[in-house]
This record gives C-alpha cells, sequence and structure tokens, in this order.
C-alpha cells in the first residue's frame, strides 16, 4: 500500500525533476502532487470499496437463511471453524458457479467474507469443506484478505490510471524532451539516467503491482494451508479437497483476472500454476497445486506416526 | 555512563512488552474458556428440542434418548465456572458427548431414519454442535498451552510475578467412554 503511493510519487515527481532538470527552471511540482493524490486517494477508494467491489463482480449472493441441507451445513461449517480460528463468524456468500471454487475478502477479521462456490458445495463432503473454510479463515486471520483485497483493486485501478496517462503523454507528453533537447546535454547522464528509469517505470507500473500482488499470494497460501491444518488437525481433508478442486479444471467463470489472487485455487485454470520453475515463480499466482498437496499429505502422515492412527475430529464427522 | 541508560531503557522496555505480552494471553485464555462455556450453553438449549424433534421418529430408540436427556440435565446442573472449575465441568460435559456421540452411531445405522426431513438435520446440528465445542476445546487448550508455555519460559518467566500469571489447566477427556471408539454394529437386525 505505502509502496502503491511511494510508486506514484516517484512517479509524479520524478518527472517534474527530470522536467526541471531539463529546463534549468523549476517549475511547480503540480504533476508530482497531482499523481501522488491521485495514488492516496486510489489505495483509500480501493481499501475501503474492495470487498464490496469483489463480491459484486462474482455475482454472489449471501447466505442469511439456510434453506437446503447443503447451504446448512457450509453455514454451520463456517461456524464452527469461526470458533476453531478465534474469530467473529464471517459473512457467507454463495456464487453460482458450477466450478468448485472459494475466496476470502475483507478489511479485518471483524469485517470479512467468505464465498463459496455452488460446485464446492456439490463435490466436498463435510470434513474437505471445513478444511476449505479454515484455509479461507486463515487469510482472515493474517489479515492477508485486507492487503490482497486491496491489491486487487489496485490491480484495476493501475491499468485505468495507466491508459488515461498514456493518452494524455501522447498528446502533450513530447513537450519536455523537444524543448530540453539542447538543454539535456548539460544537464549529462544523470538526465538521461533518471528519464530512461522513469518511462520504464510507466511502462511496467501494472506490471509491478500485479507481480506485487502475486508474490504476496504465492507465500500466503502456503501458510494458509498450515493454518487450515492447525484449525481442523486433518490436513488430509485440505489435500483431498484440493485434488478434487483441481481434477475439476474448468476455469472458474466468475471470478476475474482481478481478483484470482484471492482464490483457493488458480480459477483462470491456467497451465502455469502446475508448473514449477522461475516462470511460474515470478507470474502464477498460486503455488504449484502437486506443491501444496504433498507438503499437506507430509503433515497429514506425521500426525498419523504421532497418533498412532487414530484422527480425533474425523471420527465425529 | 551512556551505555548503561541505554542498557536500562532498553531492559525497561522488554519488561514492558513482556508484562504486556503475558496479560494479553492470560485474557486471550480467559476468552477462549468463556466460548466452550458458551457452546456448551447453546449445547444445553439445543438438546431437548432436537430430542423432541425425533421421537416420533426414533421410538425404538427411547433409552438412548433418554440417556442424552439424562446426561443434559446433569451437565445443566453443574453450576462450577471459570478455569477452576474446569474439572466439574469437563466430567459432566464428556458423559454428555459420549451420550450425543452413542446417539450419532444409532442415527447411523438405519439409513431409512436419515431419509426422514427432522432426523437428518437432527444428525447435521448434532455433528455442528459437537465440532463446535470441540473446535473451542482446542483453541482453549492453544491458547492456554501458549500461555503456559510463555510463562515458563526464560527470560518471560521472569515478570511472570509481576503479572500474576499462573499455570492454567487444559481441558482434557477423562472419561474413559469418551476416549473408546464408539463400537459401531454393521449387521442389520
Amino acid at each position: 500500500m505505502i509502496g502503491f503511493v511511494l510508486f506514484f510519487a516517484w512517479l509524479g515527481f520524478g518527472g517534474d525533476y527530470i522536467w526541471a532538470l531539463s529546463n534549468n527552471h523549476h517549475p511547480f511540482p503540480w504533476l508530482g502532487i497531482v499523481l501522488t493524490a491521485a495514488a492516496i486517494v486510489t489505495a483509500w477508494y480501493a481499501y475501503k470499496t474492495g470487498p464490496e467491489k469483489v463480491l459484486w463482480a462474482t455475482g454472489a449472493h449471501e447466505l442469511i437463511d439456510p434453506q437446503t441441507d447443503a447451504e446448512r451445513q457450509v453455514a454451520n461449517v463456517v461456524d464452527e471453524m469461526a470458533i476453531a480460528a478465534g474469530v467473529p463468524r464471517p459473512r457467507l456468500w454463495i456464487v453460482p458457479d458450477p466450478d468448485p471454487n472459494a475466496f476470502a475478502t475483507g478489511h479485518d477479521p471483524r469485517d470479512s467474507h467468505i464465498a463459496v462456490t455452488e460446485g464446492l458445495l456439490k463435490i466436498c463432503n463435510r470434513d474437505e469443506l471445513q478444511a476449505v473454510i479454515g484455509h479461507e479463515l486463515g487469510h482472515v486471520k493474517n489479515l492477508d484478505v485486507r492487503l490482497m483485497t486491496t491489491l486487487a483493486a489496485l490491480v484495476g485501478a493501475v491499468l485505468l490510471v495507466r491508459d488515461g496517462m498514456g493518452r494524455m503523454m501522447g498528446r502533450g507528453g513530447r513537450l519536455p524532451g523537444r524543448s530540453g533537447g539542447r538543454r539535456a546535454k548539460d544537464a549529462g547522464p544523470l538526465l538521461a539516467i533518471l528519464l530512461a528509469l522513469w518511462v520504464i517505470s510507466w511502462i511496467i507500473a501494472p506490471l509491478v503491482t500485479q507481480l506485487l500482488a502475486m508474490a504476496v499470494s504465492r507465500r500466503r497460501e502456503y501458510l494458509a494451508d498450515a493454518m487450515s491444518a492447525q484449525f481442523t488437525r486433518n490436513p488430509l481433508a485440505l489435500a483431498s479437497a484440493l485434488e478434487k478442486i483441481e481434477s475439476a479444471a474448468a476455469p472458474t467463470e466468475s471470478i476475474k483476472r482481478g481478483a484470482a489472487h484471492l482464490c483457493i485455487c488458480d480459477p483462470l485454470g491456467r497451465r502455469l500454476t502446475n508448473r514449477e520453475g522461475w516462470l511460474a515463480d515470478t507470474f502464477a499466482t498460486h503455488p504449484p497445486m502437486g506443491m501444496r498437496i504433498s507438503r499437506l499429505k507430509g503433515m497429514g502422515y506425521a500426525q498419523l506416526k504421532k497418533e498412532g492412527g487414530s484422527f480425533t475430529n474425523s471420527a465425529l464427522a | 555512563m551512556w551505555v548503561l541508560l541505554v542498557l536500562v531503557v532498553i531492559v525497561g522496555l522488554w519488561i514492558v512488552s513482556a508484562y504486556n505480552g503475558l496479560v494479553s494471553l492470560k485474557n486471550q485464555t480467559a476468552n477462549a474458556f468463556k466460548q466452550i462455556d458458551v457452546q456448551l450453553k447453546r449445547r444445553h438449549d439445543l438438546i431437548p428440542n432436537l430430542v423432541n424433534a425425533v421421537k416420533g421418529a426414533m421410538d425404538f430408540e427411547r433409552s438412548t434418548l433418554e440417556a442424552v436427556i439424562q446426561a443434559r440435565n446433569q451437565a445443566v446442573k453443574v453450576n462450577a465456572s471459570g478455569p477452576e472449575g474446569i474439572k466439574q465441568i469437563s466430567q459432566a460435559e464428556n458423559a454428555l458427548s459420549g451420550a450425543l456421540s452413542r446417539l450419532l452411531v444409532t442415527v447411523e445405522r438405519y439409513p431409512d431414519l436419515k431419509a426422514t426431513g427432522n432426523v437428518g438435520q437432527l444428525q447435521e446440528e448434532l455433528t455442528s454442535t459437537e465440532n463446535r465445542i470441540a473446535f473451542a476445546r482446542q483453541l482453549y487448550n492453544d491458547t492456554a498451552t501458549q500461555y503456559n508455555t510463555k510463562q515458563q519460559q526464560f527470560p518471560t518467566t521472569l515478570v511472570a510475578g509481576l503479572a500474576h500469571a499462573e499455570r492454567t489447566d487444559l481441558w482434557e477427556i477423562e472419561d474413559q467412554a469418551e476416549r473408546a471408539v464408539p463400537q459401531v454394529d454393521l449387521s442389520r437386525r
């Protein structure tokens, strides 16, 4: 968040500085002030309205009065996991989509939302549902939701700002280059480097925010998996839920690209998510599914060994 | 001289943070215990309704239902509270848990019964109730363990007396009946 504002401050004030260097007089740094203000407003707006935007974009409806057995069960499971995590009960939303997926959003544990698709309710048994909700509550408890929802809104906002600025620059943006051409030589290589850096920053601005979202997201997925195992004491249930979700490989249509890093597994059904190596490490929003499952199974077997082969929670459910 | 001053400030800051950490854990433990109470109360309120709802459908399992009601009434009667009464409460509640799990196993034995609307709901509610209590207990035990570990570990143990930190008991399963895996009879009668 702060990084986002600072990045825009650099874009604005950097532009002013280059302008000042090339013209040899100091104009009022309007670009810097306007851009920084815009970044602050955007960040604040994204923070405030993020959860509503994300939920609205997926077409979810809130489950207030459960009617069917499946609805009653998921409502109960959310209650149980909220107790296990020691957080207030989050609001539960149902996304009308046949593909299994789930995501969490909100500002902090006191104001959080968990959304599951209808497909998830259909294919998961009680234990697996518990594990998936536990994973999402892990995100809530780690305050990931605030960060990730804000990032989701920012990725969208940056694209918008970039497009708008690009159009403006296309019309009047060549001014400093033309008038400062001769003087640029006087200012020396510093100006050239700054200018290059500045232009590059503009080009990669959307990429940077997206990469930020992804890097944050991948590490957090492992953590949330571990927290789910801590809440349910049943890591194998999450492993089998992930296997089921993965084998239903169809992309989740109602979840858009911007919110991809919020979900339990990549809703775009990208092949990349399942590959390893630096490319996937840089561009995937989720760690490889195989890796997550094998880590969970490792936890499960360690637990089995310790308890001498009996589960406490799965015995009841 | 300056080194000494800096040292004193650092030690002072550490004492404050260790003290506050202990107090926060103490209150979290108390809160987690209250959560178990809340869930137990919920179970006590729920059971009579549930049993009434399925009484007709399960006329042939009278004794199982009555055992549940009796255990429930026993548990309500215990009026100990707070972490001090943990032994008393847990004994009564564990007996109730045992009776309920026997009821669940019984319901499981009659697949036709599950199809009748009320009983399917009863099963879901009972499972959920038992899970809620188990998870509340788990949270309490986790928090209490964290609290106990913190106050015994060096160097936090030095300020434990200052923060009035005392060892809290964990919620244990004492009833042999609950420890045992319920017997499931698979032969149809």
